[in-house]
């Protein structure tokens, strides 16, 4: 059965996010060879993103334009892809598992009446129908879930379905609609970076991430010399948070964010449960500590017992002369 | 101000989840009050102290779910209610969840709902807004900081670790993120007082539902856990020759560099 596709497109700082193409290659096994269309919100031009979600696969783009729609507001927001919604009648909705996502989608849901399964890591189509996987008590258990009736609606965890091959030589149509929003009752007044350029955590490709060993918020330097080396961001473990080594928007575990990165350095972690919940999913986990009784060690691909300190800087310098031969 | 507080017993973060005939094993399980249902306790307390009013928490869940309610007492809430659906429902999603929510809702006056921004058993992040939506009141998630100041209401929330500084309006719906404040443990005073506190139990039938109104939209049809990791290689020799074989291994047998 082929099946109508709209996925929710997200934009940060001008460009579309990876996971959106990430969505789009998920629609397109949930499509069964039907339509898949695109959506942006937004104020201004958009129509380079719209193209850009065609090069990845998208049939075609509906691009939402309204001064309100610059900055993303739950409000505005779920007013314009209401209305897209309604004119297009999906037979599925896909976007990406994002702060904007995880804000969004369950309002939309709320307002169709429609089951929604949050952060799915797998799609597959069995027997007909679509079942996704998705992980549970962080990441201990994992469990396959469909939806019983109405539209398919999901959305999914970045960094864990493989986006479609971008080409370029791919037309689609990028059609504008307007629409008109409401007095929105929230309002962002302001927006403090905080965040070091271009990587975010929950969708790099390598993480770095420091626990108690680390020390002191000075300790972590050379752990974001290392990130930014391998184009990576930085995490950290509850204990590192909880001690004021760095900022609890970095936390990884049980509480705080779960990753599955390509590459997870642990860098003074123990391996607490909790925070092992957070990040054993990754694909390739390499740690170092002093401790050859650490936890971490049980769940490491590669392990270095030493002192942190005296390692990364090699490292550092080792992963740059890679970098330079390359 | 009348502060309601959605709370979710969970597993402790200690256990280890054990699948026993295709369902989560909670047989001798330690459960808790949902760690960041526990920052919503913590400020809906003191929102109150500062704004007067009273604290009102929830719960959609069984009867041992009383004993975390007990706990949001001691910690200083004055009332909680247990909607009890273990008799009449034998499994729930978050629409489910929010339907019973709405229908409690339905006769109260609200000025503030506090949730935590994610349950850390099946981490949906659904029921606030969903409820909020039906309760056609704004909403503002993973929160970090929350001012009232008549109906006006400013907040910081954590937009993957940037801080948006947001103004919205009561009657208003948030949920908590780790960092909005410290939760504090129940005293002993605190104890013996939440057993005389009121604790009222309804089921769906005291909310005019029946199960055909809060059937869920989606199902589970499997759950299974992640294949064991095995221990790996713990590298040998001086930290020279491990960094760089470590980097050989990432490049050549891992494949990640």
């Amino acid at each position: 059965m082929s099946r109508k596709v709209l996925v929710i497109g997200e934009v940060r700082d001008n460009v579309l996010r990876n996971v959106t193409f990430e969505a789009i290659a998920a629609a397109k096994t949930i499509s069964e060879g039907g339509e898949l269309v695109g959506v942006i919100c937004g104020d201004g031009e958009l129509e380079q993103l719209g193209n850009e979600m065609v090069h990845y696969g998208s049939n075609r783009v509906i691009t939402v334009q309204n001064e309100k729609l610059k900055a993303y507001s739950s409000e505005g927001y779920a007013q314009a892809v209401l209305q897209v919604i309604n004119e297009e009648s999906p037979d599925a909705i896909m976007m990406g598992h994002t702060a904007i996502g995880k804000d969004l989608t369950p309002k939309l849901a709320s307002r169709l009446e429609i089951g929604l399964i949050s952060d799915a890591t797998e799609v597959e189509v069995v027997g007909g129908n679509i079942v996704f996987t998705r992980p549970i008590y962080s990441g201990k258990a994992f469990e396959k879930k469909m939806v019983t009736e109405g539209i398919i609606f999901a959305t999914i965890r970045p960094n864990n379905i493989v986006p479609l091959e971008r080409d370029e030589s791919k037309q689609g149509n990028v059609s504008t609609s307007q629409v008109e929003i409401s007095d929105l009752r929230t309002v962002i007044k302001d927006v403090v970076r905080k965040t070091t350029e271009g990587v975010d955590l929950s969708e790099a490709k390598v993480v770095v991430a420091g626990g108690r060993g680390v020390k002191s918020d000075e300790g972590f330097k050379p752990l974001y010399e290392l990130a930014e080396a391998l184009g990576g961001a930085v995490g950290a473990s509850r204990g590192a948070c909880d001690a004021d080594y760095c900022d609890y928007s970095l936390q990884i575990g049980q509480t705080g964010k779960v990753v599955t990165p390509d590459l997870y350095i642990a860098c003074g972690i123990s391996g607490a449960i909790q925070h092992l919940a957070g990040m054993s999913n990754s694909k390739v986990i390499v740690a170092i500590n002093k401790d050859p009784e650490a936890n971490i060690f049980n769940v490491a691909d590669y392990g270095i017992v030493g002192d942190l300190f005296e390692v990364l800087p090699k490292l550092i310098d080792e992963i740059k002369q890679l970098k330079v031969n390359a | 101000m009348n502060i309601f507080v959605l709370m979710k017993s969970t597993f402790d973060t200690e256990e280890k989840i054990v699948v026993k005939d295709g369902r989560i094993d909670d047989d001798g399980a330690e459960f808790i009050i949902n760690p960041y249902d526990e920052y919503a306790i913590e400020e809906a307390i003191n929102q109150r102290d500062t704004n007067g009013g009273e604290v009102t928490v929830v719960t959609v869940g069984n009867g041992d779910s009383e004993k975390q309610l007990r706990t949001a007492l001691a910690m200083g809430a004055d009332k909680a209610v247990l909607i009890n659906t273990e008799e009449d429902l034998e499994q729930g999603d978050q629409f489910s969840t929010v339907k019973i929510l709405e229908a409690y809702f339905e006769s109260k006056e609200i000025d503030l709902i506090l949730a935590g921004n994610v349950a850390i058993d099946e981490a949906s992040g659904q029921v606030g807004p969903r409820l909020a939506e039906r309760l056609t009141i704004p909403y503002v998630t993973t929160i970090t900081a929350l001012t009232i100041d008549g109906d006006k209401v400013s907040i910081e929330r954590d937009v993957e670790g940037d801080t948006e500084m947001v103004e919205s309006t009561l009657p208003l719906l948030v949920t908590c993120q780790q960092g909005l404040n410290e939760p504090r443990y129940p005293s002993l005073p605190g104890i013996m007082k939440a057993k005389k506190k009121p604790l009222e139990e309804l089921e769906l039938d005291d909310l005019d539902l029946d199960e055909e109104d809060v059937e869920m939209k989606t199902k589970t049809i499997e759950i299974f856990l992640p294949p064991e990791r095995e221990s790996g290689k713990v590298l040998e020799g001086d930290i020279d020759n491990q960094v760089k074989e470590l980097v050989t291994l990432l490049k050549t047998e891992a494949k990640v560099l």
